[in-house]
């Protein structure tokens, strides 16, 4: 018998994946969708699906997140689940009075093959289309890719669906990506102080972070008006960030094939080099100068770096989540010594090392190892030979973290074994200055605790 | 902020709905509340699916492996999401999965299944194997049970399908489904030297330790527990489970169907119980007592296991009553069994209960709540959020017992909580459940930080 504390020592079973560091593709649209104002996510498939990412984003964010559901039964699999989602509309739109539904589909819907487009069409001409709710729809089969992938579909179906085009405005787009309320409210922030009209999604800072209600809301306030994404067609530029996401996938490359809306791709903007090109980039667009504010944020963070820098330099860390996330928190290691032995994720864009010498030129030097497509026990067989000195990423590490005694330095999502996840920065000046003021405290707190002295100055 | 305008149009039930709630009244129409459906396209019921039900059965089973056969996604929101424990192996805290891509759905997933089983199988050592199809198995068509009669053969183990494909009916049929698994484990094993004045606890899952408490008090009561299904759960114990005497059925939408499968098949009879709340905890032991009358110590000792715990605790309790007398609390769970003991131990504390539901409950036990309910309260099957805090508001609860799902609707709405689900890491069954019960309700109800809730007149 085998148990849990020592499954490694025999040969790791290469086939089945084990502990998954990635999640399913309807997840993250689900989230997405979560940023558009007045709108419902809606799974057609089975009502499994749509309660388990409910209670999996409740876990993180601790909101209501209600998700509609087409309930498939035997039925609708032998006979296609066109009945059941246009009930399902009618249902939904009676009950939460949408303005938006954004249905995506599951692996059950897909592998039958309903045409869900057609089914859309079908409805609105048996409703009529005056007063139906915008439906946005994306093809998210959780056979492929992962929670990221359907992100990004989200976002993208949501642009396809609601932008014209026109003349050019003094306006930008943010396609910020998967990030938490607080990064996203400081985005709005820095550009509310840019001075430039902005349109920023998904905006889920106040429907996933809100406030205390005397009503239930059926749909939480807030998130990206439905008018705002229409104008995004005719904005100035776009600025998307994900090192590997493509633009036949993204909503900032729809918008500049369809409407020439010039595609800014940056890197999730964590550390002093990535934010500052954010900000460069801002400045150019908007022909103004960094507000006072911001260059003190920057100050601030250099002068932390100097301080903190010895505690750090040398120190090896592992880095698994999201490509994009590992990508940017890998070149933000580096800007203070630390030595991402391994950054991993669930995530196959097949893109991800790339993208990393092009931020991290002396990768191959420091023999930092790239892994798309592992899960948790991979990584943890990585860990016990590379012996870094903690782990960054999401709540789901920490099994990992507590068997081999490492520090696990929550970022990202989920963050269900700690509070207040959905408030972490990790973004820009300000976010870069909390992870790095959490990093060292990490290895101070270790030092402090390790050391038979005990020091109370460190 | 305050006297901000607030959506308050009434809701609407969905058409189709209204059968399914329903408000005890003086005089009141006898509706029998239609229940047992499959839940109505476009609602945001809270149930889950037929792969739920037998995940969350077998799951506590923690020396064998739990493969879920489908993408990713089933495996990953099912990874260690429970507070079931076990005292030795923990392969049940694990997520498998097959993991299946697009090629795989188009060719079939079969040969990945079977290199996955063998592998892991040479990984961990497990006693056996639960395999769990998903909702694309059945349309793809892959034939698990050949697949794990293979591995059986070729490992030597037990390698068990559970057909659990999704949409195949409600979280009830998966239940069924993994008694089904069960019962072909059941029978396998040896029952020598298994005490006539023995039991199997059934239904109970060992969520923050709760069966080792049940079974120390049967124990404690000269009863020899053989199987507990499936709280901290073995495969041998579950093998030679069938030389038990009596069956005791917790959690009855889960088990029943495996008790009743025993009693066919073993003769083993079965009763009902529930560990919630002094009343019922005492009389599950009571009961079991009297099912071996020969034994008059057994209910001797029954009998002084409840006057010790009672003395222990009553104190205590009547802290808590003195301060929640006269509070309104809403249940929504999973079975409606449950519900009947929280409305019992509510009452211990003082507190009245106006709105009962719950995602599976049949006609019978709608019946029973509806005799057990006081007048003005509302009963609800597979309800939903937005009727839910319909009635929390309209009856002025004061508290919520329910899930994850169920937890920010009431803290949204300034309303206390207690976690009465699978994720709770306080044992609530048994008498000290019944002190941690108390103590979690209190907790909540009476925390400072409702003032600021805006139904407190808070700003919003």
């Amino acid at each position: 018998m085998t148990t849990n504390g020592s499954a490694t020592k025999t040969m790791t079973a290469k086939t089945a994946t084990q502990n998954a560091c990635k999640l399913c593709n309807p997840l993250g649209a689900c989230l997405a969708f979560r940023g558009i104002e007045k709108c419902v996510p809606f799974l057609h498939g089975s009502q499994g699906c749509a309660t388990y990412i409910r209670r999996y984003l409740i876990s993180h964010y601790k909101e209501p997140i209600d998700i509609a559901s087409s309930n498939f039964n035997e039925e609708t699999a032998v006979f296609g689940g066109s009945h059941n989602l246009k009930l399902g509309l009618k249902n939904v739109t009676q009950q939460y009075q949408p303005q938006v539904i954004g249905i995506a589909t599951t692996c059950l819907s897909e592998t039958i093959g309903d045409d869900v487009p057609m089914i859309l069409k079908e409805y609105k001409a048996i409703m009529g289309e005056a007063d139906l709710p915008t439906m946005v729809f994306a093809s998210t089969p959780s056979y492929q890719g992962s929670h990221i992938d359907g992100f990004h579909a989200a976002v993208r179906s949501a642009v396809q669906t609601f932008a014209t085009g026109g003349a050019k405005k003094n306006l930008v787009n943010l396609f910020s990506g998967m990030i938490s309320p607080a990064d996203i409210r400081y985005l709005k922030e820095i550009l509310k102080e840019f001075g430039m009209p902005f349109m920023l999604l998904p905006d889920y800072s106040q429907t996933l972070d809100g406030g205390p209600w005397a009503e239930y809301h059926r749909i939480p306030p807030g998130g990206t008006p439905t008018s705002a994404i229409a104008e995004s067609g005719s904005a100035a530029a776009s600025i998307e960030f994900g090192s590997t996401l493509e633009a036949k996938k993204s909503a900032a490359g729809y918008l500049e094939e369809s409407f020439g809306v010039p595609r800014h791709q940056l890197p999730l903007p964590i550390g002093v080099k990535a934010s500052d090109r954010f900000f460069t980039l801002l400045e150019e667009l908007t022909g103004q100068p960094m507000p006072e504010k911001y260059e003190d944020e920057r100050r601030r963070l250099i002068d932390a770096y100097a301080d903190g820098h010895k505690y750090v330099f040398g120190r090896k860390a592992i880095l698994y989540g999201e490509e994009d996330l590992v990508i940017s928190m890998a070149a933000f290691l580096r800007e203070f010594g630390v030595v991402p032995v391994l950054c991993a994720s669930g995530g196959k864009s097949g893109l991800m090392k790339k993208r990393m010498l092009e931020l991290i030129p002396d990768l191959e030097e420091l023999e930092i190892q790239v892994r798309e497509g592992v899960d948790f026990v991979d990584i943890e067989n990585e860990a016990k030979v590379l012996k870094p000195d903690f782990l960054i990423g999401n709540s789901k590490g920490f099994t990992m973290s507590r068997k081999n005694e490492l520090p696990l330095i929550r970022v990202g999502f989920p963050i269900h074994d700690r509070f207040g996840g959905q408030r972490l920065h990790h973004l820009g000046y300000r976010g870069t200055q909390e992870l790095f003021d959490r990093i060292v405290n990490t290895v101070i707190e270790e030092r402090q605790n390790s050391s038979p002295v005990g020091y109370t100055y460190i | 902020m305050k006297g901000k305008e607030m959506d308050t149009q009434n809701i609407n039930l969905l058409e189709g709905r209204e059968k399914q709630v329903y408000e005890k009244t003086a005089g009141g129409a006898e509706v029998d509340i239609a229940c047992e459906k499959t839940s109505l396209s476009g609602s945001v019921s809270q149930r889950a699916c037929v792969f739920c039900g037998s995940r969350v059965v077998l799951y506590p089973v923690a020396d064998a492996i739990h493969i879920v056969h489908g993408p990713i996604g089933c495996a990953a929101y099912t990874w260690d999401i429970r507070g079931a424990v076990s005292s030795g192996p923990e392969l049940h805290r694990l997520s498998f999965s097959t993991d299946l891509q697009e090629m795989d759905v188009i060719y079939g997933g079969e040969k990945k299944l079977y290199r996955s089983l063998i592998e892991l199988i040479d990984q961990y050592q497990p006693n056996a194997a639960f395999i769990y199809s998903t909702c694309i198995i059945g349309l793809i068509g892959d034939d698990i049970d050949a697949v794990c009669k293979k591995v059986a053969k070729e490992k030597g183990i037990p390698v068990l399908p559970v057909h659990s494909e999704g949409f195949k009916g409600t979280k009830k049929d998966g239940y069924k489904a993994a008694c089904l698994a069960l019962m072909k484990l059941i029978g396998q094993g040896s029952t020598e030297g298994i005490s006539k004045y023995s039991i199997n606890i059934l239904g109970e899952f060992n969520l923050a330790g709760e069966a080792w408490i049940i079974r120390e008090y049967y124990e404690k009561m000269g009863i020899e527990v053989v199987a507990t299904m499936t709280g901290d759960g073995r495969i041998d114990a579950i093998r030679r489970s069938h030389g038990a005497s009596l069956n005791v059925v917790q959690c009855s939408g889960s088990m029943t169907t495996l008790a009743k499968e025993m009693e066919e098949k073993y003769g083993i009879p079965f009763i009902r119980v529930s560990y919630f709340g002094f009343e019922d905890m005492s009389k599950s032991l009571y009961d079991v007592a009297q099912h071996f009358p020969e034994r008059p110590d057994i209910m001797e000792k029954a009998k002084e296991i409840v006057r010790d715990e009672i003395r222990k605790y009553y104190p205590e309790m009547q802290k808590f009553k003195a301060a929640l007398a006269g509070k309104k609390a809403a249940i929504y769970v999973g079975g409606a069994f449950k519900t009947f003991s929280l409305i019992k131990a509510l009452r211990t504390i003082g507190m009245s209960v106006v709105l009962a539901g719950s995602q599976t409950g049949n006609q019978q036990d709608y019946k029973n709540l509806k005799e057990m309910c006081d007048e003005g309260t509302v009963i609800v099957d597979d309800s939903n959020p937005v009727e839910l805090s319909k009635f929390i508001l309209e009856k002025e609860a004061d508290l919520l017992i329910g899930g994850v799902k169920e937890r920010p609707i009431a803290f949204k709405l300034g309303v206390a909580f207690c976690d009465h689900n699978h994720e709770r890491k306080i044992p609530l069954a048994g008498f000290i459940g019944m002190y941690y019960f108390a103590r979690e309700v209190y907790e909540s109800v009476m925390s400072p930080v409702w003032q600021f809730a805006p139904r407190k007149g808070g700003a919003q």
